[in-house]
């Protein structure tokens, strides 16, 4: 199982790389105006500062808008089946540890059709980077509702208002046992860059919600929280270590309050009564209770990283036991094997 | 007459069909298996039949609650488990109730008279003991009361009385082997290894194993003693192999002959599930099992591991072939190794999860959208999982290709005596990866074209990892050779004659005739079939007449001689564990008059069942 197919390459030094180097030679075929254009640019901007290999990173997509994100990376990647990312890349990502594994899909892919997979995924904790681009509707169908559509949404397939609650994907991943669950926006390319690090350089499973504007089907969904006019007073940074403080002049924090958080204003409770943001916590409930802040993105909403604990990774335990096996019985002895249960000679 | 050690003359037989049945908490599976490992090492040829209820524990005592294990033990090769017991062995009323219809004219009965009591009586229907008058004049019966013997033997070992009464199935093993001769050392060790450091529960199956022994001595059973001699089979080293274990073992194999690692992804169902709780035992031969969420993501996951170089296996039974339908899809588009394994059971649905049948042929060859052809190759007996299950993988990694592996319920769970093979004998599987660029492009610059073909019309194995070749793949119709997504009418028209050329051309192995090649009747068979009619055709060819048979393992592509074979024949049969899959392939493709012999009800055919058959297909009906 440690034996990599090839030579790691780990001892060489990684060749330096520009944007360039990441783009394929695919023209990119999303509508004009999508805000994956800058989901895209954002991350092949950060490759080349991630220190790795072209050859060694992979991405692994489902079906929708969304998952035509690996024709356009120069890297190895599977455009798969629908929902089915988060399992084919968990068998990838176990088999080849020397990989890195990045999982790309919207909301209908990973929420809905694939949703067992991703909270297995992120329950396992297998070693792989997801980015959840989530619009709130079905763009590649043509815009029916969306596991993350707001109740009472009017599209073609619920022209008098969808009748479902929708998922709030944070609360989702904690709540499914992730270890990493950040949410960022597609209109702030740095903030998308540091979620994206910070994914990348977590052991085990990390999951990023990506706010993601859907300009044909879905226009100006989360307009209200992330023009620039409006992101100082609608958006809420989680910076760990620091009081959870947000408003154009940080006039608004969040408290703790009755078992869960609340937004208050400074000037009321005072700096000191800010909750300090701890993402390390090893209990998630106030994690939990920070992504329940908003319900929709009508309300200031938290972004940044939410959860960021060090668990035991899944490949490295199923690796060990491999390990484990090995050194107690030898390597695998095939003759041995066939004559392990009683024999007779004629 | 055979002469025991002591001196008095035992009958011999050629062959006996023991069916011990019980309830299902009364460890007949075990019983049955230790009978069987006995006269393996004895040297009899032999085949078994388990047969479970779904349920894990039905209600006691209950009709639905019987479990039973057949086995046939001989002096000479055989195929099958049997057809009609000789010896049938019922531990409680119900037992007697569902499996007594079984039993051969003349047969022998041995029941545990403690528990025909009232209630068990009434739980199995009888409103009279069937052990006082007629019910079984019929038949020969040895009424013994198991329990209380096993508890009065048991008394002194400091063991709890109930304790005591659940070993009374080693008794019932005890009485067996001494009225069929069977050696007892093999059982006992078995006994102290199996309950090491138990001591109480050694002692008392050790005890009951003993008792049950003594008693044919001393109840005078002596003319119920009857041998069957070791058969003559063909030198080597032997062990006892059930289909599963065989296919563990050859996916194994698998992996040591091509030096990839093993990834199984699977998820529990029955009766598939002793595969992945064996390779789970099996790591040390780099053999990796994950046990997946669903089993979507079993084949998912699998699939994800031989993108990445990785032998992936997935193993299921129908239910989840119909749930990786989709994967299977994505496998053929990306051209990628991979195998899965489908334990066939009865169907549709839930069914007979415990029960066998073979219905699952046309959703092998057909079961997926689109023209997505998939080779399917099917094992014949439980040793064969093991040699079909390395086949299937050289197929898969040599052709890039998922490819199917059917089994079913019944050599999954059934065993034979399976000559061992010499591991240095067996065929290395070799292995190339796509190294480095393979096409220049209109720029003179070196590309890498992911859908370029060798001589087999196989992809490049384009593992990620390798510097310079970086590409993507999907399940969008793509351009040949390039590999780049094409929407265009023409390239895919060419890409599904190119699927489906590059499946038809896998070179496989020639049908063989056994039998008579100047018969009017051939039988064709594929799958766990083979020892029904391999029997029958023996004894109806022992008989004078004259008969044939070709056998399937490769269902696709099928073997170029098989057309031939079949238009020398005025009558062609298929016998088949379903209402008719592969007549109608055969009948589609060589336009053959081929007509179906069917069953259905869960249990294999018998070699006495088409025995009929082929009788009154030969014309006198005698």
């Amino acid at each position: 199982m440690t034996d990599t197919l090839l030579p790691d390459g780990g001892t060489e030094d990684v060749p330096v790389t520009k944007r360039a180097d990441w783009q394929s030679d695919q023209e990119v075929r999303w509508c004009p105006g999508c805000g994956d254009y800058s989901i895209l640019t954002a991350l092949q901007l950060l490759m080349p500062d991630l220190g790795v290999r072209r050859e060694k990173t992979v991405f692994v997509s489902g079906i929708g808008c969304a998952a035509r994100f690996p024709y356009y990376m120069n890297t190895y990647g599977m455009h798969s089946i629908h929902g089915r990312a988060p399992a084919i890349a968990t068998g990838l990502a176990l088999a080849r540890p020397d990989l890195d594994v990045w999982v790309v899909g919207g909301d209908g892919d990973m929420l809905s059709i694939g949703g067992n997979h991703l909270i297995h995924a992120l329950r396992r904790n297998i070693d792989i980077n997801i980015l959840l681009f989530n619009n709130q509707i079905y763009g590649l169908t043509k815009g029916q509702f969306s596991p993350t559509s707001e109740r009472g949404k009017v599209t073609k397939s619920s022209p008098i208002g969808s009748c479902a609650t929708p998922f709030n994907p944070v609360s989702l991943a904690i709540g499914a046992e992730a270890s990493f669950v950040a949410r960022t926006h597609d209109m702030d390319r740095h903030h998308m860059q540091e979620m994206f690090r910070r994914a990348y350089e977590h052991p085990g499973a990390s999951i990023v919600e990506v706010y993601q504007n859907c300009n044909v089907f879905n226009d100006g969904a989360f307009e209200t929280i992330t023009k620039k006019d409006v992101r100082d007073d609608m958006l809420i940074p989680l910076r760990h270590g620091e009081p959870i403080r947000f408003g154009t002049e940080g006039q608004f924090g969040v408290a703790r309050h009755d078992g869960g958080v609340e937004i208050v204003e400074v000037a009321d409770v005072g700096v000191d009564a800010l909750l300090v943001h701890d993402e390390a916590r090893t209990d998630p409930s106030t994690a939990f209770a920070l992504s329940r802040l908003a319900e929709g993105p009508d309300r200031p909403t938290p972004v940044g990283v939410f959860r960021a604990v060090d668990r035991g990774e899944y490949g490295e335990a199923m690796r060990g036991q491999v390990d484990q096996m090995e050194s107690d019985r030898g390597n695998g002895d095939l003759r041995a094997l066939l004559h392990s249960l009683p024999t007779w000679t004629v | 007459m055979t002469e025991t050690s002591a001196g008095s003359l035992v009958p011999e037989v050629g062959r006996l069909v023991i069916r011990f049945a019980g309830d299902s908490g009364d460890g007949m599976q075990l019983t049955g298996d230790r009978f069987t490992s006995a006269s393996a090492l004895f040297g009899n040829d032999l085949a078994t039949l388990p047969e479970y209820p779904a349920e894990i524990r039905a209600p006691a005592g209950s009709l639905a609650g019987v479990s039973a294990f057949q086995v046939h033990i001989s002096d000479h090769d055989i195929f099958t488990p049997g057809d009609a017991p000789h010896v049938l062995v019922a531990m409680n009323p119900a037992a007697l109730k569902t499996e007594l219809g079984t039993l051969v004219d003349g047969g022998t009965v041995i029941v545990n008279a403690d528990t025909f009591n009232d209630r068990n009586l009434a739980k199995a229907g009888y409103d009279h003991d069937p052990l006082e008058g007629d019910d079984l004049s019929a038949y020969r019966l040895i009424s013994a009361p198991m329990t209380s013997l096993t508890k009065e033997a048991c008394k002194d070992l400091g063991v709890k009385p109930r304790d005591a009464e659940r070993s009374k199935n080693f008794f019932a093993l005890g009485l067996l082997s001494w009225m069929y001769s069977r050696p007892v050392e093999p059982t006992l060790e078995w006994i102290d290894a199996k309950f090491k450091g138990r001591d109480l529960i050694v002692a008392a199956n050790r005890t009951a194993f003993n008792a049950g022994h003594a008693y044919g001595e001393t109840a005078e059973l002596s003319d119920h003693k009857v041998i069957v001699r070791p058969a003559e089979m063909p030198a080597g080293t032997y062990t006892n192999i059930n289909g599963n274990t065989a296919l563990a073992w050859g996916l194994v194999a698998a992996g040591q002959l091509s030096g990839l690692p093993l990834f199984l992804g699977s998820y529990p169902i029955t009766p598939a599930s002793d595969i992945l709780h064996e390779l789970s035992r099996h790591k040390q031969f780099n053999v990796a099992t994950f046990q997946a969420e669903d089993e979507i993501a079993a084949i998912g996951s699998a699939l994800g591991a031989a993108y990445g170089g990785h032998l992936g296996i997935t193993t299921t039974s129908g239910p989840g072939v119909a749930l990786k339908g989709e994967t299977m899809g994505l496998a053929v588009s990306l051209e990628l190794p991979l195998i899965i394994v489908n334990i066939q059971r009865g169907g549709p649905s839930t069914g007979l999860p415990t029960k066998t049948e073979a219905a699952d042929l046309l959703m092998s060859m057909y079961g997926r959208h689109g023209e997505s052809p998939m080779p399917v190759i099917a094992a014949r007996t439980p040793a064969d999982c093991f040699d079909q299950a390395i086949e299937a993988a050289r197929i898969a990694i040599k052709y890039r290709t998922p490819v199917m592996l059917l089994s079913d319920g019944y050599l999954a769970n059934s065993s034979e005596p399976w000559l061992l093979p010499d591991v240095e004998d067996l065929e290395p599987i070799p292995i190339e990866f796509a190294s480095g660029f393979n096409q220049v492009d209109e720029n003179g610059d070196e590309v890498f074209w992911p859908y370029l073909r060798d001589d087999n019309l196989a992809r490049p194995w384009a593992i990620p990892g390798t510097p310079e070749i970086m590409h993507r793949i999907g399940g969008l119709e793509k351009q040949d050779g390039s590999g780049n997504v094409s929407y265009d009418g023409a390239n895919h028209a060419h890409m599904i004659a190119l699927r489906a050329e590059r499946i038809a051309r896998i070179p496989v192995p020639d049908v063989e005739v056994s039998g008579d090649a100047d018969a009017e009747l051939l039988l064709v068979g594929w799958g766990s079939t083979w020892g029904a009619i391999a029997a029958a055709v023996r004894r109806v060819r022992d008989s004078g007449r004259k008969v044939a048979h070709v056998h399937l393992t490769h269902l696709n592509p099928m073997p170029a001689n098989l057309g031939e074979v079949l238009s020398g024949f005025p009558k062609v049969l298929v016998p088949e564990m379903n209402l008719g899959q592969l007549v109608r392939i055969l009948r589609d493709e060589f336009l053959v008059d081929a007509r179906p012999v069917s069953k259905v009800s869960g249990q294999p055919f018998t070699p006495g069942e088409l025995q009929q058959v082929i009788l009154t297909e030969t014309g006198d009906d005698s």
